[in-house]
Parts: C-alpha cells; sequence; structure tokens
C-alpha cells in the first residue's frame, strides 16, 4: 500500500515481510531507525519466528549472522561506514563462505576526519569482499531492492548488500509502496540453504585451504558472482511481474538515446542528475544519465551497451581512491575501453556536501564543451584548500592538524573576523 | 513544486513538523518529501527541515535553499541562524510568537514581506493550552495550512491522528484548531482579497 512514510521504516517493514529468522546488528548512524524499527517488531511479535539479537559490537553482529545463516536460517543484518569497517573480517568470511546473508548498508563516510554524513566510500571499501552490491536510487528501490536481495542471495548462496544513501534517503519521508506480506510469500520462497549446519547430519563449513586449493576455490566465487549478471535481471523481471513495478536490475538509462553526454551514477544522486539532465534537455544540449543498480558483480556488458552511443562519458561519484581518483570511473573506463579524453571523473558530495542541481548544471555545460577536468571536485572551495595550503608551507615547525586549522579558517570567514 | 523550511530547536519536533506536513500533502492526493538537515541532534541545538510538495513525483535530494514559505517555531533563533536565507519576497513566513513583530525587533520583516504572507502565531501557548506541553510543531502546520492554502486542515487533523494515537492526537488536532482559526482571523482583516481561498475542507472546519 503507497504510504507517506520514512525510509528506514518502509525498509524495516520490507525486511519484516521477508522472515528473517536471526536479526543481529549493533546500531550506528545513519542506520538505527532500521534496526530500532525491525527490533520493536520481533518483541512485538509482529516478525515471528525470529530472534533479535543484541551484540556488542558490528565484527559481532556479521559474525552471528554468519553463525544463523550456516544454521539454516534466514539472517538480517545492517550497518554503515566505521561499523562496516569494524565488521570487515567476517564481511570476507560470509562470501567466502557463501552464506547468504541480506545487509543494508546505509551509506555513510568514513572518517578521519570523523563525519556521520553521507558518501559512498563506506561501500566502495568493501567492492572487492565477494558481496553482491546493489544501489538504490529512490526509497522505493531501496524496498524493492531488499525483497529481491534475499531472493538473489538464497538462489547463489552468496550475500548481497542493499546499499541506500544513508540520511538522504533513510531519514526522508516520502510516498512508499510496502510490499504486501502475500506479495512477498509469493515471490520469496522459504529459505532453503545449500550447506548447513545440522548435528543429526554433521558437516564442516569453513575449511582451511592452503596454496593447493585457494586459487580453485577464489575462482568458483568468482564464477558465481559473475552468475549474479544473469540472475539479477531476471528476478529484477519477475518482481515486476510480481509486484507491478520495475526497480532494480543492472544498468538504467535516462534520456540517453541520441546523448552527446551521458552521466553515470550510483544511488539516490541520480534523482538530482535527472532533473539537472531534463533541464539541459531544454537548453538543447543533448545529455542522458545512466544510473548503475548493481556494481558488483560489475555489469561490463550492460555499461558498455548503455554507454556504446556516447561521445563523453561523466561519472558522478561520491567517493574516491585517495592518491588515485575515481573508483567507480575505473571500472566504467575498461567497460567501455574509452580514452582518457572522453571519459571525466567528478567527484561529489563527500561527507555530506549537498550535490545541487546548479553544480550539476554547471558542470554539464563545461563537460558538453570539453571544459571539464578530467578529474574535477564538484563545488571545491579552492580558497580554503590554498590558504591551509600556503599555511602549511609557512609553518616552520610543527603546521598542526589540517582538519583543525580548515575549520578554524571558515569560522574566522563566518563571523566576519578576517575577509572573506 | 512548492517547498517548506522549517527551523527550530532540538526537542521541539522540528522533524515531526515536517514529516506531518508531507503527510497532509500525501492525503491531499500531491507527492510530498519531507527531510531533515542531518546534524548531530541535541536537545536546544538548532534544527531545520524540509518539505517539498508538488503533482509530479519529486527526484530531487538536493536541500532547500529557495523556500517558498518558512516556518519558524523558535523565534529566538533569529539571533543564531540565518532564518531569512533564501527567501524571495513573495515567500510565506510563519513565526511562532505571542508578541508583535515591533516588540521582538523585527517590524523589518513586515516591509520586507507581503502582509497577507506574513503571520505570526503564539503555537507555544496553544500547545500549552491544548496538551500541557510546549510542543508548537502541530499548531504551526495548521497555521501553515491557513495561511498558504497548501494543505487543508482536514488533512492536518487526518495526519495529526495518525501520527500520535489516541488522546495525545485529539489534543494535537485541538491545539491545530487553535492555530487555523489565528491565523484565519489575523489575516482576514487586512486584506481578504489576497487571502488564500479557503478550500471545502478549510471552510467546513472554520
Amino acid at each position: 500500500m503507497l504510504r507517506q512514510i520514512e525510509g528506514s521504516r518502509a525498509v524495516a517493514e520490507t525486511v519484516a515481510c521477508c522472515r528473517p529468522e536471526v536479526v543481529c546488528a549493533y546500531p550506528i548512524s545513519p542506520q538505527t531507525h532500521i534496526i530500532e524499527a525491525v527490533g520493536a517488531m520481533v518483541k512485538s511479535g509482529a516478525l515471528s519466528p525470529c530472534e533479535f539479537i543484541n551484540v556488542e559490537s558490528e565484527f559481532a553482529a556479521m559474525s552471528v549472522s554468519i553463525g544463523a545463516s550456516a544454521a539454516g536460517a534466514r539472517a538480517y543484518t545492517a550497518t554503515a561506514s566505521q561499523g562496516l569497517l569494524f565488521m570487515m573480517e567476517a564481511v570476507y568470511n560470509a562470501s567466502g563462505l557463501g552464506l547468504p546473508i541480506v545487509m543494508t548498508l546505509a551509506n555513510r563516510t568514513i572518517g578521519g576526519p570523523i563525519n556521520i554524513w553521507n558518501d559512498h566510500s563506506d561501500a566502495m571499501s568493501v567492492r572487492d569482499t565477494g558481496w553482491i552490491q546493489l544501489f538504490a536510487e529512490t526509497n522505493q528501490e531501496a524496498v524493492d531492492l531488499h525483497v529481491q536481495a534475499f531472493v538473489i542471495a538464497e538462489r547463489l548462496s552468496l550475500p548481497v548488500m542493499v546499499c541506500m544513501d544513508g540520511f538522504i534517503l533513510t531519514h526522508a519521508i516520502e510516498g512508499i509502496d510496502v510490499p504486501e506480506q502475500d506479495a512477498v510469500d509469493a515471490f520469496l520462497p522459504p529459505f532453503e540453504p545449500r550447506q548447513v549446519l545440522d548435528p543429526d547430519d554433521p558437516v564442516s563449513i569453513g575449511a582451511m585451504v592452503g596454496p593447493e586449493a585457494f586459487e580453485e576455490v577464489r575462482y568458483l566465487a568468482y564464477v558465481r558472482q559473475l552468475e549474479a549478471l544473469d540472475l539479477i535481471p531476471a528476478v529484477a523481471a519477475d518482481f515486476a511481474r510480481g509486484f507491478g513495478r520495475s526497480s532494480g536490475g543492472l544498468v538504467r538509462s535516462y534520456r540517453t538515446e541520441d546523448a552527446d553526454t551521458v552521466v553515470v551514477a550510483l544511488g539516490s544522486v541520480l534523482g538530482t542528475i535527472k532533473d539537472a539532465v531534463d533541464a539541459r534537455r531544454d537548453a538543447g544540449e543533448r545529455v542522458g544519465v545512466v544510473g548503475i543498480t548493481t556494481f558488483r558483480p560489475f555489469p561490463v556488458q550492460a555499461v558498455a551497451n548503455a554507454l556504446a552511443g556516447a561521445q563523453r562519458v561523466v561519472v558522478v561519484e561520491k567517493a574516491f581512491s585517495v592518491g588515485f581518483g575515481g573508483v567507480l570511473s575505473t571500472d566504467v573506463a575498461l567497460a567501455t575501453q574509452r580514452s582518457e579524453s572522453s571519459l571525466y571523473t567528478v567527484v561529489a558530495g563527500l561527507g555530506g556536501r549537498p550535490i545541487t542541481r546548479r553544480h550539476l548544471e554547471t558542470m554539464l555545460a563545461a563537460a558538453g564543451e570539453d571544459q571539464l577536468e578530467v578529474l574535477t571536485f564538484l563545488d571545491l572551495d579552492t580558497g580554503v584548500v590554498e590558504r591551509e595550503q600556503a599555511r602549511m608551507a609557512a609553518a616552520t615547525t610543527r603546521p598542526g592538524p589540517t582538519a583543525e586549522f580548515v575549520l578554524r579558517d571558515l569560522a574566522l570567514r563566518q563571523n566576519g573576523e578576517v575577509e572573506p | 513544486m512548492f517547498q517548506i523550511r522549517i527551523h527550530g530547536r532540538g526537542g521541539q519536533g522540528v522533524v515531526t513538523a515536517a514529516e506531518v506536513l508531507s503527510m497532509a500533502a500525501f492525503d491531499g492526493g500531491r507527492h510530498a518529501q519531507a527531510f531533515p538537515s542531518f546534524g548531530s541532534e541535541r536537545m536546544g541545538a538548532p534544527v531545520v527541515a524540509f518539505c517539498r510538495i508538488d503533482e509530479r513525483p519529486i527526484r530531487t535530494r538536493e536541500p532547500v535553499m529557495e523556500p517558498d514559505a518558512l516556518i519558524v517555531q523558535d523565534i529566538t533563533l533569529i539571533h543564531q541562524v540565518d532564518l531569512l536565507a533564501g527567501l524571495a519576497p513573495e515567500a510565506y513566513v510563519l513565526l511562532n510568537t505571542s508578541k508583535p513583530l515591533d516588540a521582538l525587533g523585527l517590524g523589518d520583516l513586515s516591509r520586507r514581506f507581503q502582509s497577507d504572507r506574513l503571520c505570526t502565531c503564539p503555537a507555544t501557548e496553544f500547545a500549552l493550552d491544548q496538551t500541557g506541553r510546549p510542543m508548537p510543531n502541530a499548531a504551526l502546520v495548521a497555521g501553515f495550512a491557513a495561511l498558504t492554502g497548501q494543505i487543508s486542515l482536514t488533512a492536518v487533523e487526518k495526519a495529526l491522528r495518525q501520527r500520535f494515537a489516541g488522546p495525545i492526537g485529539e489534543r494535537n488536532v485541538a491545539a491545530a484548531n487553535a492555530a487555523f482559526r489565528h491565523v484565519t482571523r489575523s489575516l482576514a482583516p487586512r486584506d481578504p482579497a489576497t487571502r488564500p481561498v479557503p478550500t471545502q475542507a478549510h471552510a467546513a472546519a472554520d
């Protein structure tokens, strides 16, 4: 039923409809509302049978999820940012063991400097862990992807991470069609584990594998991830038939037919980009956008097809590899075999910096004239940067911490104590 | 698209005000998006929340920078926050206070904004009278309905009952009605011609 509801609440209700049997999580902003709501549903009996296990850390949350999944229970957890890093060792183990855990990642940056706001640094830090990573553009898609995630995870026996922008989606209240229990039951069959720890039929899971077979076991994991590239669109098509709306899949294009310039992005910023694309189209520019829903496994062929007609590609990403540049754009470059001159990386929205339509339009106009730097930091305050660089260069001894001086510089200017 | 920015302090239900406002707009068959400014919220600290209302699905995720309407839950913020940032002269402004603007040193506002779009409302008093708690949000959302005509009082009442179950919902509905009447009356004598046309729902509830 379509309701005006908070994104986190909608995800929690949807997860409950997926009938997880064990939920184990540790609270961290901006994931907290999801876990609180699921916990309340377990306590009230609205979600039953289900055990909500309180633990002391994210490391324990993922470890308990691994144990629950290996024992044959449908397991769900959620985290963000430093919480994801704290569970990192277990994140690798969940995929290495082939356990179909579903986890919501309420995307938030990673410190330092400490910052609770949204970007995709956390998701990018786990792109090589062997988890399937799906990105939601809207809260409706976040909800729908969770239902699909359980199906994908259990069919492949691989863990799936649903990435949704922290705060921007998790804390937004909007019209969301939360799936009904009957519809979810018809779509998501009961969990049939491929491997299970059963005292009546004992096996061991998690053997030590030496050099004689490690490469082969990892190769098999690679092949199984690639199977997801066929399964994900099939599940999305099934979902569209069952629920009457399309969500998920590998990539989605918007106004790309005849487009000279195509933007590529992940997650909720696609909404603002579509508004910017419409505005540039109204001004006569041929621009479009491709949203990547499935980031891991990376849909090389689908991305190449979606960008085949573009003269230039602009990858807008909320994360970057310090010391190199774009993360997503590297994948896009490889998928499309593009030369550097036709592929731009725009790093934007770091640590919660708003990405505005105005900034995007200015950037698109520059891209259309090939006036964009190959690596651009959107809305970067070069004055702040240059003053701090000058201060560091001028310091004779112990220049001190950069973050503190940048904040002090901003505060002084805001208070009018120095010329802006 | 109609965009609203709500200022208040942590603990005053600023985010809930945006939520209720969006629920009322949704009830009116429109698309609505409510969201807080994301910060480390604490009691008493300045808090901002936003709401967008449109006939079409809302795709943008940028903050509201040029609101069509401003709601101020705590007038003491005027000395701390740039409350009027991005407001055009034709914007609606609803301030929670029982004092005249001149007494607050805010006489300039009546020159900056249109008289039929600038209004004060003693929302905290209405809330204290009806609920016993100084939470001005429900009253201000109803005041916003009266000031702008963007949402109906009936939809606000429904949203409040949905958001606050039982007697608390009813008390908030009573505070909302008091505020709706206050804003309607305070706008009426000045220039009835430019007053927002009440919808049927407004008229029935009045």
